[in-house]
């Protein structure tokens, strides 16, 4: 990939003008938010000089703060899966606000395949289903959440590709849906209990791993994959790509599908690393998915984005979220305050294409 | 095989009781360049979409390529093998050139994953290279998104498109209507490196010079009609605007007026 300066009919292509990727932007606005973060904490007459982000403690020598960045990427790497897919959606030029109820939904059904027999000794209190369900092997819960997942995706896909109503409505009824589906299940009982196997998915920084994993299978299905150019194709001009021969109907339904089976596989992550499941599990994630991809440049009209922008996304959404609290806000203000940083990113977003349409 | 790359006889077209087009006799050779002209409203287009399959005929035929065809899309029309250029462009604004170019006929690799099969890149860029080079497109970086390019160049990747793929006839509604001076010229230019490689095309216009300039054989509408077929060396620009206008018709497609 050396020779990116291809022209042709004799022109010669000025390097000095290739385009600012604008995961750089985001790299950088991290870098300056975490900076902005480790001065407050100088600065700020009640921090007694703490630092963000380097490790004051005297009994380790450690250059970081390894506590506090771990805890930063677990908080975002479960959200961040849901990203994943909410990303590609956004991509096609769909918005998808089911995921958030289908984790619930899903981490609800999940569980109750993932129970053990035997809790200390005592039987399982929370068992929901028969003798039959106790202690299966730990690829029949994922599998079923899986299933579950592109079951429901599938509905949004066809609801979307078919009927043509807005992704938006489709997707809002789906929220309503699986919402109710998490609080049917058990009468809005906890499961609880899994077995060791199913719990080990979420041990940990597992979440971390498969994050990365996921991102980096995303990444590359997006940019050297047919799947990844059809779909940022139908988000740019959706009459061009089905004039080329796409198939833009099998193509959105694959789309949703994808976006909800990775919110079921976070919801198995997500219970295993509780060890429990509520039906109110997920409340918000839809949102803070969205605000993790158009904080990392996805744009929502579609046809704009990255999993890497994403990914730089979901960082500056847990360095904010983690530096609110360590500067002491509220936690009523930190949701105002991060209402505003999604707007601000967007609306930044926004300036930037528009001055980059006018050099042109 | 017979030399007449295009046929239609009796092409009619009705939308409701508006009679956009009437009994369309039309013959194109293979390598042949035909203009068709005419006021708005004449049937140019009507035509056109009769064509592509972008409408379906009320009644006639279409014969293509010594076939007669059905297209029930312009997706049909495409697969065998007519490229439209379209007034408004079907290009992917955040897809660079090659990506445009082989949009829906990527080339693959490791076919075998479906639709998270790889794409060659590689191949693609040699091959827009030297699509572009054929046909002397002018585009200073094709990893450039056609978002930042000029309406000049943009028009230059969709008539590539044809000129990279062989299509067995091209056809252009009015691509240079939006343009400059020296755009058209480009895009003027991409049409005669087509006529030099011996491709057909249909050429819809309102640029006299560019007309008289570009093909061998004018076709006239007017209200729905042909009522000219003028070999470019027997007419001029005065006598075909008499035909646009009325104030002539060939006496071959004289019809008795009710």
């Amino acid at each position: 990939m050396s020779d990116t300066a291809h022209g042709t009919g004799g022109l010669k292509f000025d390097a000095k003008k290739r385009a600012w990727p604008n995961e750089l932007n985001i790299f950088i606005a991290l870098i300056i938010i975490v900076a902005v973060f480790e001065a407050l904490g100088q600065l700020l007459p009640y921090m007694n000089n703490q630092s963000f982000l380097f490790d004051t403690r005297d009994r380790f020598d450690s250059i970081f703060n390894e506590a506090r960045l771990r805890i930063i990427i677990l908080q975002v790497a479960i959200i961040g899966i849901i990203a994943l897919g909410v990303t590609q959606v956004i991509i096609s030029g769909g918005i998808d606000l089911s995921s958030g109820p289908l984790v619930g939904a899903t981490a609800m059904i999940v569980m109750s395949f993932a129970q053990t027999e035997l809790v200390n000794g005592n039987p399982n209190p929370k068992a929901v289903f028969g003798p039959w369900a106790f202690d299966l092997p730990v690829l029949i819960p994922i599998v079923v959440g899986l299933i579950f997942g592109a079951f429901i995706g599938a509905i949004n896909g066809a609801l979307i590709a078919f009927t043509r109503i807005p992704p938006f409505i489709a997707t809002l009824g789906m929220f309503l849906i699986c919402r109710g589906i998490a609080q049917a299940w058990t009468r809005g009982q906890p499961v609880s209990f899994p077995t060791e196997s199913y719990a080990a998915l979420g041990k940990g920084m597992m979440p971390v791993f498969w994050f990365i994993l996921l991102a980096v299978i995303f990444h590359v299905i997006m940019r050297y994959t047919l799947y990844g150019k059809h779909t940022y194709a139908i988000g740019s001009n959706e009459d061009a790509a089905r004039m080329s021969g796409i198939n833009v109907q099998r193509h959105k339904v694959r789309v949703y599908m994808i976006a909800s089976m990775l919110a079921a596989f976070a919801a198995v992550i997500l219970s295993s690393k509780n060890l429990t499941a509520q039906s109110g599990m997920g409340t918000f994630y839809e949102l803070y998915a969205i605000a993790m991809a158009v904080i990392g440049g996805v744009s929502l009209t579609g046809g704009r984005g990255s999993i890497i922008g994403t990914v730089l996304g979901a960082m500056v959404f847990g360095v904010i979220q983690s530096g609110f609290t360590y500067i002491k806000l509220d936690a009523f203000y930190q949701l105002m305050a991060m209402g505003a940083i999604i707007i601000s990113a967007v609306v930044l977003d926004k300036m930037r294409q528009e001055r980059g349409a006018m050099r042109s | 095989m017979s030399d007449i790359i295009l046929e239609t006889k009796g092409l009619t077209k009705h939308y409701g009781g508006v009679h956009a087009l009437n009994d369309a006799n039309f013959t194109l050779k293979k390598g042949e360049h035909v203009a068709i002209m005419g006021d708005n409203g004449a049937g140019k287009s009507t035509f056109v979409r009769q064509i592509t399959g972008v409408e379906q005929r009320t009644s006639g035929e279409i014969i293509f390529d010594g076939q007669p065809v059905h297209f029930a899309g312009p997706l049909d029309a495409r697969k065998a093998g007519i490229e439209t250029v379209f007034q408004t462009l079907a290009l992917a604004d955040d897809l660079d050139v090659p990506d445009n170019l082989f949009l829906g006929r990527e080339k693959t690799f490791w076919d075998w994953l479906g639709p998270f099969r790889f794409l060659d890149y590689k191949s693609m860029r040699a091959d827009t290279i030297a699509g572009l080079e054929k046909t002397a497109v002018k585009i200073p970086n094709i990893k450039n998104t056609i978002r930042n390019m000029s309406g000049g160049q943009r028009q230059c990747v969709a008539i590539a498109r044809t000129a990279t793929f062989h299509s067995k006839l091209t056809i252009m509604d009015e691509p240079t209507a939006a343009l400059g001076v020296q755009e058209t010229a480009q895009v003027e230019n991409i049409v005669r490196t087509l006529k030099e490689a011996g491709e057909p095309l249909i050429l819809i216009s309102h640029n006299m010079r560019q007309v008289m300039d570009l093909v061998d054989r004018i076709i006239v509408f007017r209200r729905g009609r042909i009522v000219a077929n003028l070999k470019k060396e027997d007419t001029d620009g005065q006598d075909v605007v008499a035909y646009i206008t009325g104030a002539k018709t060939d006496p071959a497609y004289e019809v008795e007026t009710l």
